[in-house]
């Protein structure tokens, strides 16, 4: 099996050519691209066409790329409020795939693909891969899941556009995972890095050894991490790791990704501008200074997205990158400008919890998420205080209402939590906002 | 003719069963007789003391949730077999016992024991019907005074 393929000037694959454009000539055609991005917004989505109006704007008002600022920015809740197809730009029968959210505040976000959105995205995740050193004659394990969730489709497509050989395993059934792993020669695996860890972890528990394997690339995401767990699987298992980026409001997996070089996530600015802003102010910070990524895609066609709030604080970094790209670079993702957190890949805001806790028995308890990782694995606890409606005089009672409760939250979220029930006053009050999450997670 | 019982919920945890009895010290309340119901994780502990409403005054100002039930204590022979006649009785009632416990204190040949119904008041007119002695309050905290 050959390694990791380095591209460099007059050698990288031809698909990754817009990655190595002159900075004046990226910054052209993203401005040609805002353009008509900005112009079917406008014409098609109601909720864009009033923002503009508001603003007194037009679209023919955009004079240079840096007119960007002026544009009004789009927020996860737009999404919600328009439900499920308010903010398609195409007729419905040019669409031709859905995506959505776990739908953990009760209605799912929803996100759609022409077949010229579809190609973008196959192009996109291809490029990523080329960037994480992978070609065709590949074989990729696809564990990212498949169905609603962009992961695992995205990843597919890219790696099917790339030439590789696609093993779409989808996510969990840990030991089919490690058995097809080996069994079929994969060069490279795609999940989250925690689920990657507790992979490796129970290879080593069954007697394999991943560098004994063909296995030398993890195009990992879908969930923060650090770089000490870089560090750890790199050591533990022989492979690099890398970190993407990507979010299913702006296209799903293929928004960013490292490179060889392993410091930064490049941007694919042909299709996606990258603005930081300052989340208090919502102005825009100097390269370098850290601030709340916002992104506009510049070729959407189903479903634009105009400066969407992504949440997630990170900064540009201004240096050029060693492996040639003059596409843009952002940090690693550390943390986000609001109070949502990623387990196990699923967006979650304590408010759903809330929500989840609230339909029991109506009242709102005293409440405290916990977050640990386990084996590698994420673990989510809701500590829930009793209160005098909660409380019964049977064992049979209490366990009652924790599992309806237990229920409640992981109907909601869509994923398992453990629930536990603490004496009253036993949870920190905090003065103003309440401390609604305790991470304990080793990436913070 | 019910008995009030107090139940706090604990945290399966050390020095956890203290705290509450401490609150109940303190007021120079009496504790007549106690249970714990316990799993892994937390326990239930059920109380019954001589002045119930001052006792869930003073836990409830120290922060802890008291749910007040209804139970029956009910004297039975203290004799072998006297609490199979008992369970008798209750069984033809058709009566479902969600859990009992003893006192600690007996009075010549009669024990008493704690029964939680889920209908009390039910329980007790068949109870009585049967010639079941069931005490209040009253007649509690008087076997208790020597």
């Amino acid at each position: 099996m050959s390694g990791l393929r380095k591209e460099s000037w007059g050698g990288f694959h031809p698909a990754s050519a817009t990655d190595y454009l002159p900075v004046a000539k990226l910054r052209q055609l993203q401005f040609q691209r805002l353009q008509r991005m900005v112009k079917r917004a406008y014409e098609n989505v109601e909720l864009f066409r009033q923002r503009m109006e508001e603003r007194n704007l037009v679209p023919e008002n955009l004079k240079s790329i840096e007119d960007v600022t002026k544009l009004p920015f789009t927020v996860k809740t737009d999404l919600r409020d328009t439900y499920p197809f308010g903010l398609f730009a195409s007729p419905m029968e040019d669409i031709v795939r859905v995506h959505a959210s776990s739908g953990t505040t009760g209605k799912p976000t929803v996100v759609a693909y022409t077949q010229a959105d579809i190609d973008v995205w196959a192009n996109v995740m291809k490029r990523t891969f080329l960037a994480c050193g992978l070609h065709a004659g590949d074989i990729i394990q696809n564990a990212y899941g498949y169905g609603l969730f962009t992961g695992g489709l995205g990843a597919h497509y890219g790696a099917e556009a790339l030439g590789a050989t696609v093993i779409p395993i989808s996510g969990g059934n840990t030991d089919r995972q490690i058995m097809l792993m080996k069994d079929f020669g994969a060069n490279a695996i795609c999940c989250t890095p925690s689920y990657f860890l507790h992979l490796s972890e129970r290879a080593i528990e069954g007697g394999i050894d991943f560098r004994s394997l063909p296995l030398r690339a993890g195009v990992f995401g879908a969930e923060p991490w650090t770089e000490a767990m870089r560090v750890r699987i790199e050591a533990l298992t022989g492979i690099k790791a890398f970190d993407i980026y990507g979010l299913s409001e702006i296209i799903g997996p293929g928004v960013g990704s490292e490179c060889l070089e392993q410091g930064g996530l490049h941007i694919f600015e042909d299709h996606f501008l990258a603005e930081i802003i300052d989340p208090e102010t919502c102005e825009p910070v100097p390269d370098g200074e850290e601030g709340e990524l916002v992104l506009t895609t510049l070729s959407k066609e189903a479903m634009p997205m105009i400066r969407y709030r992504t949440r997630d604080v990170t900064c540009k970094i201004p240096e050029p990158c060693a492996c040639g790209r003059t596409i843009c670079r952002i940090k690693r993702i550390g943390r986000r400008s609001d109070d949502m957190f990623i387990i196990r890949g699923v967006n979650v805001f304590p408010s759903q919890v809330e929500t989840a806790l609230l339909q029991v028995e109506g009242t709102l308890p005293h409440y405290q998420i916990i977050l640990t990782r386990e084996k590698d694995l994420d673990q989510m606890e809701v500590q829930v205080e009793v209160t005098a409606e909660l409380i019964g005089d049977t064992v049979g009672a209490v366990e009652e209402l924790r599992k309806k409760l237990s229920q409640a939250v992981e109907r909601t979220l869509g994923i398992r939590a453990a629930l536990r029930l603490v004496e009253p006053h036993t949870i920190q009050r905090s003065e103003g906002k309440a401390k609604r999450v305790i991470d304990k997670r080793q990436f913070k | 003719m019910n008995v009030k019982q107090l139940s706090l919920f604990l945290e399966n945890k050390p020095a956890h069963l203290k705290v509450p009895c401490q609150v109940l010290a303190k007021e120079g309340i009496n504790i007549l007789t106690l249970s714990l119901a316990d799993t892994d994780q937390f326990g239930i502990l059920r109380i019954i003391v001589n002045d119930w409403q001052r006792a869930v005054d003073a836990l409830e100002k120290t922060g802890h949730v008291v749910k007040v039930t209804d139970v029956l204590a009910v004297e039975v022979e203290d004799r072998p077999g006297g609490l199979v006649d008992l369970l008798e009785i209750i069984d033809e009632a058709n009566l479902n016992i969600d859990y009992m416990y003893a006192f600690t204190f007996g009075q010549a040949n009669r024990a008493t024991m704690v029964f939680r119904f889920r209908d009390p008041d039910s329980a007790i007119r068949a109870l009585e019907a049967k010639g079941v002695n069931v005490l209040n309050t009253v007649a509690l905290a008087d076997r208790t005074v020597h």
